[in-house]
């Protein structure tokens, strides 16, 4: 016999006992470290903290921590955190010119001012499973150089020299920020960037292959990728100057992009733009990728492809909203679904009925559906 | 790393009055959507984090809350939010609909009559009645504007013309004031009729796609329909087996494995409130066969 049901609230209490217990797990294993986290699992770190957009390693570690390992939801716990958190203001623009450079390539030059840095990269790897990491081996430390002086131009900029390719975008006064406005559409390419450098990189990862596959291609080139350390400043109105608050690791994407000119404007090379916190080659690339499909309408170019539409791109590349939407369906919906059922029996009765009138019997009908 | 402390409803202030200001301008414009800068909550976009914001934004130290989700106080997630509330406000919590303020709610309007000392706070999560027929919302926001539903008439003859009834069942769209056609939030079409001359304030919150709408108390509301297929309300053809209650929108229980079920109220405290003034169960030979 069926009784209106309480206790919800325990039964929470105790799924929540129940994931602390299972997220500690095996008390004879030593309980993961923050500092372990950060430096161990450093590129999960630096996901989390670009899709949170907050740049705290302690906190993303924190929220992979207690996350479990799920990179979405600590996602999310970051960006809950972030929300509370008071504006003063933003920054300065960074100039990734001036990088500290752990990393710098071109796939468009040979070799170039301040020449190709390859830096810790998994590429050439061979992806053959390691088992002297299975213990605490030791690793020799990397070998180091005297810092080379050479300041290294972006290659976008060194093509901008000789008219090749289109000027950078000029700053239009106060950039937009979606957390603060919601987005409406057409949105500036200030709050698309926004929106593609929080998204998703799953998500720009299969928008910018799709590109690459002919759904909206835009025969990119890898003018250049860099990583590494860039300076953040902020104006302080009360010193009347610009303050250093710290630096921020950066991995920053110009891709080049074939352009074939229309009636007003010449042939020339186009730029998308991709950038992440930390180092993030396939998300800052795919982004750039995703940022040039997007200028599609803009550069007069045939659209209609799923990543050339920035309402479908960015209505849906945030990974924080997409989950929540596709895993509440786990919560009740049996008012609904007695409001489906009952307008399903009606619509089968007067089925049948009408069958019935026809002569079919009911079972062949029912044997029909089901082949 | 410091332990955060969290303002009066968790919100911060000058956010609660972002809020509010999209909150007064959609009472202004009956069943218009207002977008409003929806914050990211401790809790899941698509479970409540409209509702909650709108919450969070006009709870007052005095106020008494009430959470339903199916017309239940006691499903998973309405205990998570008065939970919530509990926490960061500290205000009281009640399942009584007559004793409470502000009653937030997923999918249900409560039964008992409303007065016009609370507010009704709906959880959305498509706020935009034309959506599933037209995706883009550059393009539903100028159907809006220029008052343009024939989309959603074609939609509702066509369902007429093929089932010989309109096939929603939830979320059924209404007009509000003569002008803005508004989705009611999935709610059972059952409760459309409970949304029109209310004399609580009624508001809606959707976190996720960021918008806020609202019906003003004592404002007319009517479900779209026809002249010749007038707008009919559905309920199961029984009554509750727990209080008998013959007006009340009914769950379905499975009771076993052979496919027994019973009815029993969707608003719990609506069909406690009756036993508690001696309503007792209906007997049971009156029980629906089970293959019916």
């Amino acid at each position: 016999m069926y009784v209106a049901v309480k206790g919800g609230e325990r039964a929470i209490d105790n799924a929540h006992a129940l994931l602390a217990d299972r997220r500690r797990g095996d008390r004879d294993v030593p309980a993961i470290s923050l500092d372990q986290i950060d430096h161990q699992l450093a590129l999960g770190v630096d996901r989390v903290m670009c899709e949170g957009s907050l740049y705290d390693r302690e906190l993303a570690a924190l929220a992979i921590k207690q996350a479990r390992g799920d990179m979405i939801e600590a996602i999310f716990l970051l960006r809950a955190y972030r929300t509370t958190l008071p504006r003063f203001g933003a920054s300065e623009s960074i100039n990734t010119g001036a990088m500290d450079i752990r990393r710098r390539i071109s796939a468009t030059f040979k070799d170039l001012p301040g020449g190709q840095v390859l830096g810790p990269t998994f590429d050439y790897t061979h992806r053959l499973l390691d088992h002297t990491l299975t213990s605490d081996s030791d690793i020799a430390p990397a070998a180091t150089a005297p810092a080379d002086q050479a300041t290294f131009r972006s290659v976008a900029d060194l093509l901008a020299g000789s008219g090749l390719i289109e000027g950078q975008a000029e700053a239009s006064g106060e950039v937009g920020d979606l957390t603060r406005e919601p987005l409406s559409f057409p949105a500036g390419r200030d709050l698309r960037l926004q929106n593609l450098a929080r998204g998703d990189e799953g998500f720009l990862l299969a928008l910018a292959y799709s590109t690459q596959r002919g759904f909206g291609r835009n025969h990119p080139f890898a003018g250049e990728i860099r990583y590494g350390e860039v300076e953040v400043e902020f104006f302080a109105e009360d010193a009347g100057f610009a303050v250093p608050l710290g630096a921020i690791a950066l991995t920053e994407c110009q891709m080049v992009n074939q352009f074939t000119g229309s009636a007003t404007q010449a042939p020339r090379f186009t730029r998308g733009y991709g950038i992440s916190f930390g180092q993030n080659e396939r998300k800052s690339m795919a982004m750039a990728l995703v940022d040039r499909a997007l200028r599609a309408k803009e550069l007069g170019e045939e659209t209609g492809s799923p990543a050339q539409d920035e309402e479908f791109v960015l209505s849906h590349s945030d990974n924080v909203q997409a989950t929540g939407f596709v895993e509440h369906l786990k919560l009740p919906h049996y008012v609904d679904f007695q409001a489906e059922l009952g307008l399903l029996r009606k619509l089968q009765a007067e089925f049948f009925e009408r069958q019935a009138q026809s002569g079919t019997p009911k079972e062949a009908i029912m044997q029909d559906a089901a082949e | 790393m410091t332990a955060p402390v969290y303002n009066f409803a968790y919100l911060d202030e000058q956010t609660k009055r972002m809020i509010r200001r999209a909150i007064l301008k959609a009472i202004a414009i009956p069943g218009y959507q207002v977008p409003f800068a929806s914050r990211e909550m401790p809790m899941p976009y698509g479970w409540g984090t409209g509702g909650v914001q709108v919450t969070a934004a006009i709870l007052g130290p005095q106020d008494v809350l009430k959470v339903i989700d199916q017309g239940s106080d006691d499903t998973t997630n309405a205990v998570s939010i008065r939970k919530f509330f509990t926490r960061t406000a500290g205000v009281r919590t009640t399942t009584a609909t007559l004793e409470a303020t502000v009653i937030q709610t997923r999918h249900r309007v409560p039964e008992a009559a409303l007065s016009a000392d609370q507010v009704l706070v709906y959880q959305v999560p498509i706020p935009e009645p034309l959506r599933f027929l037209e995706p883009r919302e550059t393009e539903t926001r100028r159907m809006h504007a220029l008052s343009e539903y024939g989309l959603m008439h074609v939609k509702l003859y066509e369902d007429i013309a093929r089932h010989g009834h309109i096939a929603t069942a939830y979320a059924y769209p209404v007009q509000v004031a003569s002008r803005y056609v508004m989705d009611p939030s999935p709610i059972p079409k059952f409760d459309n009729p409970k949304l029109s001359n209310c004399p609580a304030l009624q508001l809606f919150g959707a976190g996720r796609e960021k918008r806020i709408y609202a019906i003003p108390p004592y404002t007319r509301v009517t479900s779209l329909d026809f002249d010749d297929h007038p707008f009919e309300p559905y309920r199961h053809d029984a009554s509750c087996e727990l209080c008998a209650a013959t007006d009340s929108y009914l769950d379905e229980v499975i009771t076993d494995d052979q496919g027994n079920r019973m009815f029993v109220c969707s608003d719990t405290d609506y069909c406690e409130h009756r036993r508690a003034l001696g309503h007792g169960p209906i007997a049971a030979t009156q029980k629906e066969p089970a293959d019916g």
